[in-house]
């Protein structure tokens, strides 16, 4: 594991996450961000070579269900929510240039 | 006797007999609301509609007078955490990213209570999406009524601080690494965080999927019983939701304790752990002794391990659940004109500091080239932690520890050092972990005052066996009837 979460790696994960940090919001968040890395790297302690992960605590299988129609939310409600929308349909900038 | 110092089972059985009347008993409330919400801040702003819970009221009066049973919790008051949805009522999650949504649908859990007679009362503050031990991800922060200088505990602080002070006959909460039982701890309440699988998430606005789980806080065991019995059950909308059958807990709860085997974990008695707490959990132990119980000496050895293991699996799961808040379908939008400034935007200007914490970490550990290192690695010891669940209940029937490592701290004394924080949840992430059921429940107070809370755990879907051994306990002693004074409040009026 890397040792150091530096700030341009910092801010490259940031903006994977959608959020754009300044360099006052990265010099914030790394000293905390770090010393919560290094504590979690307890976990290296372990050996976990023969250990299998646990995603789901109950042993589930898939779950499925009849594929049936069903009455869904009516769609005036959905988008109540927003002030953003065009007759059915939520609003967003354009994607595709013209 | 004042109404809103009753337990849900006690009004409900008054309102059903035609003793008082639902609207009496929401009248009560909302006075004391008046009087005393104003300095302990436990209801969000947007308060709790007190017209509409008036007309909820009389609706429940009504079919009374009609001779119509509404069901178990007929007419009585239920406050909820803010991250539940209630059709058409403001459902912030504790965030103004999301504000103002106004759910299209009830959740899971609260379509149940309403189902069974009760009145959704008012919504709760809490720490914005549930990250945080204190209430204070958010404003204004929660005071505890026993001390306000001191924090409710959190994430569901907001529910537990108006049950301790008679706001609410009783409250959800959620629970993911404690945000029930620590609050419960902290204000000398009970709290249940129930078995994963449970009762159904759907509604609940998710945090970590895989840990989040709804519970009752309340003021006394057989309440909890009543709530779980009422919100739990099989849910097909949530495919994590166990087809088992629901037992009515409050079937049996009286039933002796004698020949109990409770497990008490040497890890969890050790440096770090404040004497008093330590006082008071040895003399619970000793109760549950006289009571009948036997103690087994177990260990978990892979306690140590469980904050940091959390502190991947939580963030990485939130990393992604909060992927949706992105300016488009609900809550606040920087209109910016591009696409991806919407949503960068967005969410630079509305999420708060512990919550782009955490995205920004669970981003990180789910990162190529990470993944293996932190998310699967903490993946693996959930496996270790839990199967030191397994072996442990192959030798006790419950396992009894301290539900904090200290009773509530100071406003802001946590605020600076995440680390510190996140710490203060030590013993109650495990169950989370392990997706076993525990409840905490009040067992004494330190020399300041401040109440104090232990933690029985349970085998997996075993609720019945941990409300007994709590019922038992509160029966026997008589921390749950204590009411912090709330001289502050009255003085200063």
């Amino acid at each position: 594991m890397s040792d150091h979460f530096s700030p341009e790696e910092i801010k490259y994960i940031a903006r994977l996450a959608r959020l754009t940090l300044s360099d006052a919001d990265v010099s914030y968040f790394a000293s905390d961000i770090n010393e919560i890395l290094r504590y979690v790297r307890k976990l290296n302690e372990l050996d976990t070579d023969e250990v299998e992960p646990l995603a789901h605590i109950i042993p589930l299988k898939n779950v499925w269900r009849e594929d049936e129609v069903k009455e869904s939310l009516p769609v005036d409600e959905v988008l109540s929510n927003t002030k953003y929308k065009r007759n059915s349909m939520f609003k967003v900038p354009r994607v595709i240039e013209e | 006797m004042e109404l809103y110092r009753l337990t849900a089972h006690e009004l409900a059985r008054m309102i059903r007999g035609k003793e008082v009347s639902a609207r009496d008993a929401i009248e009560s409330l909302l006075k004391r609301k008046e009087n005393v919400d104003s300095k302990i801040d436990a209801y969000r702003e947007e308060g709790v509609g007190s017209k509409s819970v008036l007309v909820d009221a009389d609706n429940v009066d009504a079919a009374i007078r009609r001779g119509e049973d509404p069901g178990p919790l007929a007419g009585v008051p239920i406050a909820r955490k803010a991250n539940l949805c209630v059709k058409g009522k403001l459902t912030t999650c504790g965030s103004t990213i999301l504000f103002p949504f106004r759910p299209p649908y009830d959740g899971t859990a609260i379509e149940r209570l309403k189902e069974a007679g009760a009145i959704l009362y008012g919504c709760t503050q809490m720490d914005e999406f549930a990250m945080g031990s204190s209430t204070e991800n958010c404003g204004p922060c929660t005071k505890n009524p026993w001390d306000q200088s001191r924090v409710p505990g959190g994430s569901s602080g907001g529910s537990a601080a108006a049950v301790a002070a008679d706001e609410a006959i009783a409250a959800l909460g959620t629970d993911t690494g404690g945000s029930v039982r620590q609050p419960a701890a902290f204000c000398g309440v009970v709290g249940l965080k129930p078995t994963y699988g449970r009762v159904s998430r759907y509604g609940l606005i998710a945090f970590a999927s895989s840990l989040d789980q709804i519970g009752p806080l309340t003021k006394d065991v057989e309440d909890a019983a009543l709530l779980l019995s009422v919100i739990g059950g099989h849910d097909p909308r949530d495919s994590t939701s166990l087809d088992i059958d629901l037992p009515d807990f409050r079937e049996g709860l009286d039933e002796p304790i004698t020949g109990l085997r409770i497990g008490v974990p040497k890890e969890y008695f050790v440096e770090g752990l404040d004497g008093e707490v330590k006082g008071a959990v040895r003399k619970a132990i000793d109760e549950l002794v006289a009571l009948g119980a036997e103690v087994v000496d177990i260990s978990l050895p892979h306690t140590e391990y469980a904050v940091a293991t959390y502190y991947i699996i939580a963030p990485a799961e939130a990393s992604s659940n909060l992927a949706r808040y992105d300016g488009v379908q609900y809550g606040q939008r920087r209109d910016s004109g591009a696409l991806l400034g919407m949503y960068e935007e967005t969410r630079q200007d509305y999420f708060g500091d512990e919550v782009k914490r955490r995205i920004i970490l669970g981003t990180y550990v789910l990162s190529s080239g990470y993944y293996d290192a932190y998310y699967l690695k903490a993946q693996k010891v959930r496996t270790l932690i839990k199967n030191d669940f397994d072996e442990a209940f192959k030798v006790c029937d419950v396992i009894v520890t301290p539900t904090s490592p200290t009773p509530a701290f100071k406003i802001g004394e946590k605020m600076e050092d995440p680390l510190q924080m996140y710490l203060s949840d030590i013993f109650t992430i495990s169950a989370n972990l392990a997706g076993i059921p525990a409840i905490s429940i009040p067992c004494g107070f330190s020399g300041a005052g401040l109440p104090i809370g232990f933690q029985i755990m349970g085998r997996p879907l075993d609720e019945r066996t941990v409300l007994q051994a709590a019922y038992a306990y509160e029966k026997s002693t008589t921390w749950n009837e204590r009411r912090p004074d709330l001289k502050w409040i009255t003085k200063s009026s």
